[in-house]
């Protein structure tokens, strides 16, 4: 491979005054007081880029913590009752509050520019979700200021939460908390699913739209499927800490078990919300640097409806060990081995794809190629738990953890940095540096796996998961040592990456409108592309519009149609959104006052933005 | 289809508006907070520890009624809508005002039902009937307020004079969040009152 | 796939007339589930004929008060898609908890 970069650079002849440092017109310019008012999809993907990957990195310093503390055996770096607070807010944050909206920041950005339009359908609503989504990130950590964070785990299991065992406003926090970023991720989704399915240029069929703007839409609907449910079982939660209810309370002939079942109707779909995304960018990096046509698009495209499907029928595979019985477990067990099948359709079109193409291996491709080895791990770890047998073997220990950090981390963090790459230039209309993204790469991935690897084995062996140590002498500590050095091996990595991210900002090479020669729409425009995306909407002839003849002919600034009117900045989203959230602060302080005044709020905030015109 | 109806901002790819779409995706999500919250109360049915009980408490006479003044408030919101698209002023308003006023009566109903539980020892931690019972009930009640809120915001709107033909699409929104929510109480009436257990 | 279907959105489909007949045919049903209710000689079919009534509700409301009768089969399927879920997933919890076994 030689380091093939940008050779096939298009001429940026029609790319405008934003790409030599004359940002003035481009998306982003404006103060302050621009960005809290934005309803632009592109400043609304920045932002959300920027808070959740700050979150991400405040989830990895948690678990950096929780590594230096399991490093050696019977260790003190921090106490039973922390270790609690920092393994549930790690797996919080990284599934709540950075991977999600690492993959909203995606939807925000790209899909508009996907499917040829000008905004999303709503674009306040768009705001709103941001700021709902921030404002519930911000209130689930302020936890650690008010008498410490939840601390029940992310899975928050009755009775762990109840008052008996948990007092004070610890799961409080966690319950509104995530009640709020509900509302941040339905809201966001029902306007991704009308935005595909109404807003795609003429001539998009269903069938034309880009893989990743599929992978948007099923996973949008598996939200707003999935989200329903938690959203009850938190309600529950409320009414039993609050009103003295007894949901989960056995003592009053509440169950238990309908918590664990609640929350996995939910979390299971939410696996697949995490991990679609990722099919998505796979799907749309590959392609390009194998100069090739997606191997069987179709094939990938139902294959993603189908596990969505599948994903609602599958939620007590969680729960084996709880006891269901021979004939719910048999039921569960087939249902989650099915779901391999589409999964390992799509890997072998993946492959397929690369096969006989003319491979670039810079960084977006070695990501991807990254992806596709370590979800094929954590893949396969993971349909051994659709035993019953083998998974009762490896319920609650180390094995379970490697199993979805293969799936969650060597699966969609590999793919969402991929994605970073590759999209980095659209955004930002510069080039990140290959040198430091391959050597970003290599770290991370040798990181990656001493972290995770030796956790096969540790869990094997019986080391039990969400302990805060361990006795010496038992054979655990050579490989939890080796873990805790991979981890900062692989926070490392994330300092070379934060690097380049923050350097190729302002110093990267000037990419022009299309530096990969990528097939989709949203390499027409220039980069970064101007606020209204499209002057002219496209008509769209083929499912990869350039590298059609007369792809190029595309470039819409040159019909000199005149230039659109776009939604005005508004702050009714992020009042609606504050609101919200002083409502939830009421809720979970019990301040009847409070709520009150939230409920004003929303009251005065729903009118405000109703009869205030779109466009003004 | 060509570039310049792509302009106009009211194009969409299938021709069905941005509104009625959203709430057609959002009644979708609906189902499954309902169909969670009834699963809650379906299999909690029968684990009261303690009384009262539902067989004991629940009025079908007097929820019959409150069901008929709902389903007649479908009715209403239907005609609503019909007069609006059709431009008659007056009958809009009267429909409008008589769809609101039939889920105040709905609502009337609940709370009255409500206290006469709550007076009868029922309270929400009574037991495991009073709690998924008013969980349930309780949601689709918030649901016909907002309902009822929304209403009388487009009637006001109709005195205003600013709901035209051209502003049927919006009535045509209230009007499936309004009928979605009856539809929730045709079934909550089938599986709470009548099939109450003996 | 479903790409664009006809859809004279502000024409009125169905006339105020069959809209008061649907209204009078609920509060007919309505009307006989509460007489089921009470005829003791019907309780061994107590369930099927009351979940058959409340769904033919169901279906007059959603299909003509909603016009999903006269909608395309884009909003049909938003609606039918997660209703069906729904319903999977109730039904899958009552055997789980045991209700219909007792």
């Amino acid at each position: 491979m030689t380091s093939a970069t940008m050779s096939q650079t298009h001429d940026a002849a029609g790319a405008g005054a934003a790409h030599d440092g004359h940002d003035d017109h481009a998306y982003w310019s404006g103060g302050p007081m621009s960005w809290i008012t934005t309803v632009d999809h592109k400043r609304i993907g920045v932002m959300y880029f920027v808070s959740a990957f700050v979150f991400f990195l405040v989830g990895g310093l948690e678990a950096l913590l929780i590594r230096a503390q399991l490093g050696s055996p019977e260790n003190t770096v921090l106490s039973a009752d922390l270790y609690n607070q920092l393994f549930t807010m790690h797996g919080t944050t990284m599934v709540f509050l950075a991977l999600m909206p690492l993959s909203a920041a995606f939807f925000n950005f790209i899909i508009p520019l996907q499917i040829g339009a000008r905004d999303v359908a709503f674009p306040r609503l768009n705001a709103f979700s941001f700021w709902v989504f921030l404002f519930g990130g911000l209130l689930l950590n302020a936890s650690f200021l008010f008498g410490g964070a939840p601390d029940a785990g992310w899975f928050g299991y009755a009775n762990l939460t109840s008052t008996q065992y948990s007092t004070g406003m610890r799961v409080d926090f966690w319950v509104f908390g995530l009640q709020v970023l509900g509302v941040s991720s339905i809201a966001a989704s029902l306007n991704f699913i009308v935005t595909i399915i109404n807003l795609r240029a003429p001539g998009l069929k269903f069938m034309r739209l880009p893989t990743f703007t599929w992978m948007t839409l099923i996973t949008s609907f598996l939200l707003i499927l999935a989200f329903p449910a938690i959203t009850v079982g938190l309600v529950m939660l409320m009414f039993d800490r609050t009103f003295g209810t007894g949901f989960f309370n056995p003592a009053m002939g509440g169950d238990v078990l309908l918590w664990q079942h609640l929350f996995w109707i939910f979390g299971h779909p939410e696996v697949y919300i995490l991990i679609l995304p990722a099919f998505g960018i796979i799907s749309e990096v590959i392609p390009t640097f194998s100069r090739k046509t997606l191997f069987g698009y179709p094939f990938i495209i139902y294959s993603g409806i189908l596990i969505a499907f599948l994903g609602f029928g599958v939620w007590a595979h969680h729960m084996f060990a709880v006891g269901l019985g021979p004939i719910a477990n048999s039921v569960f067990s087939a249902a989650t081995m099915l779901i391999a099948i589409p999964t390992g359709v799509k890997i072998f079109n993946w492959i397929a794809t690369m096969w006989g193409g003319k491979l670039r291996l810079d960084s977006p491709l070695l990501f991807a190629v990254g992806f596709v080895a370590m979800f094929i791990i954590g893949g396969l770890s993971g349909v051994m738990h659709s035993s019953p047998p083998t998974d009762l073997q490896q319920t609650d220990t180390y094995f379970v953890v490697a199993h979805f950090h293969y799936v969650l981390f060597g699966g969609s963090m590999f793919a969402l940095f991929a994605g970073i790459y590759y999209w980095f230039p659209k955004v930002t209309g510069r080039l990140m540096s290959e040198a430091l993204a391959k050597t970003h790469f290599w770290i991370m991935f040798i990181g990656f796996n001493l972290t995770f690897f030796p956790m096969h084995w540790l869990g094997m062996h019986g080391l039990p998961r969400r302990t805060f140590t361990y006795q010496a002498g038992l054979g655990f500590e050579a490989m939890n040592l080796m873990a805790t050095v991979g981890s900062f091996i692989l926070g490392g990595s994330m300092l070379i990456f934060v690097w380049n991210l923050l350097r190729s900002t302002r110093k990267g090479r000037v990419a022009g409108p299309n530096p990969w020669a990528a097939p989709t729409l949203e390499w027409s425009l220039p980069s970064p592309p101007p606020h209204y995306n499209y002057r002219t909407i496209p008509t769209i002839e083929h499912r990869d519009p350039l590298w059609r003849e007369g792809g190029e002919a595309l470039d819409p600034e040159a019909t000199g149609a005149p230039e659109p009117v776009m939604p005005s900045p508004s702050l009714w989203p992020i009042g609606l959104a504050a609101a919200i959230v002083i409502g939830a602060v009421g809720g979970l302080t019990q301040s009847l006052p409070v709520v009150l005044a939230g409920g004003a709020l929303i009251f005065v905030c729903v009118f405000g933005w109703a009869f205030q015109p779109l466009e003004r | 289809m060509s570039q310049n109806a792509a302009m106009d901002h009211h194009y969409t790819s299938t021709g069905i508006p941005h509104r009625k779409l959203l709430m057609w995706t959002f009644i979708g999500s609906e189902c499954m907070l309902f169909g969670s919250l009834i699963t809650g109360y379906l299999v909690y049915r029968g684990r009261s520890l303690v009384g009262p009980y539902p067989i004991d408490l629940l009025n079908i006479p007097f929820i019959t009624v409150t069901t008929f003044v709902l389903l007649m408030s479908s009715l209403a919101m239907v005609l609503a809508l019909s007069a609006v698209q059709r431009g008659r002023k007056g009958q809009a308003r009267l429909w409008l005002a008589a769809t609101a006023i039939l889920g105040l009566i709905f609502l009337g109903g609940q709370v009255y039902e409500f206290s006469h539980f709550v007076h009868e020892g029922l309270g929400l931690t009574r037991n495991m009937f009073s709690a998924t019972f008013f969980l349930l009930t309780g949601t689709h009640g918030a649901h016909v307020a907002i309902g009822v809120v929304w209403l009388s915001s487009l009637l006001v709107q109709s005195f205003r004079g600013k709901l035209g033909p051209e502003k049927a699409e919006i009535v045509e929104v209230a009007g499936l969040y309004w009928h979605f929510v009856d539809v929730v109480w045709i079934v909550l009436f089938t599986v709470i009152y009548l099939l109450v257990e003996a | 796939m479903s790409e664009p279907t006809a859809h004279g959105h502000g024409e009125p489909h169905v006339s105020n007339r069959t809209y008061v007949l649907i209204a009078v045919v609920l509060a007919v049903i309505t009307a006989v589930e509460v007489m089921v209710f009470y005829i003791e000689a019907l309780s061994p079919l107590l369930v099927p004929i009351l979940l058959t009534l409340s769904a033919s509700k169901f279906l007059l409301v959603v299909g003509f008060f909603m016009h999903l009768k006269y909608d395309g089969p884009m909003l049909r399927g938003l609606f039918a898609g997660p209703l069906a879920v729904a319903a999977a997933i109730i039904l899958g919890m009552m055997a789980l908890f045991g209700v219909f076994t007792g």
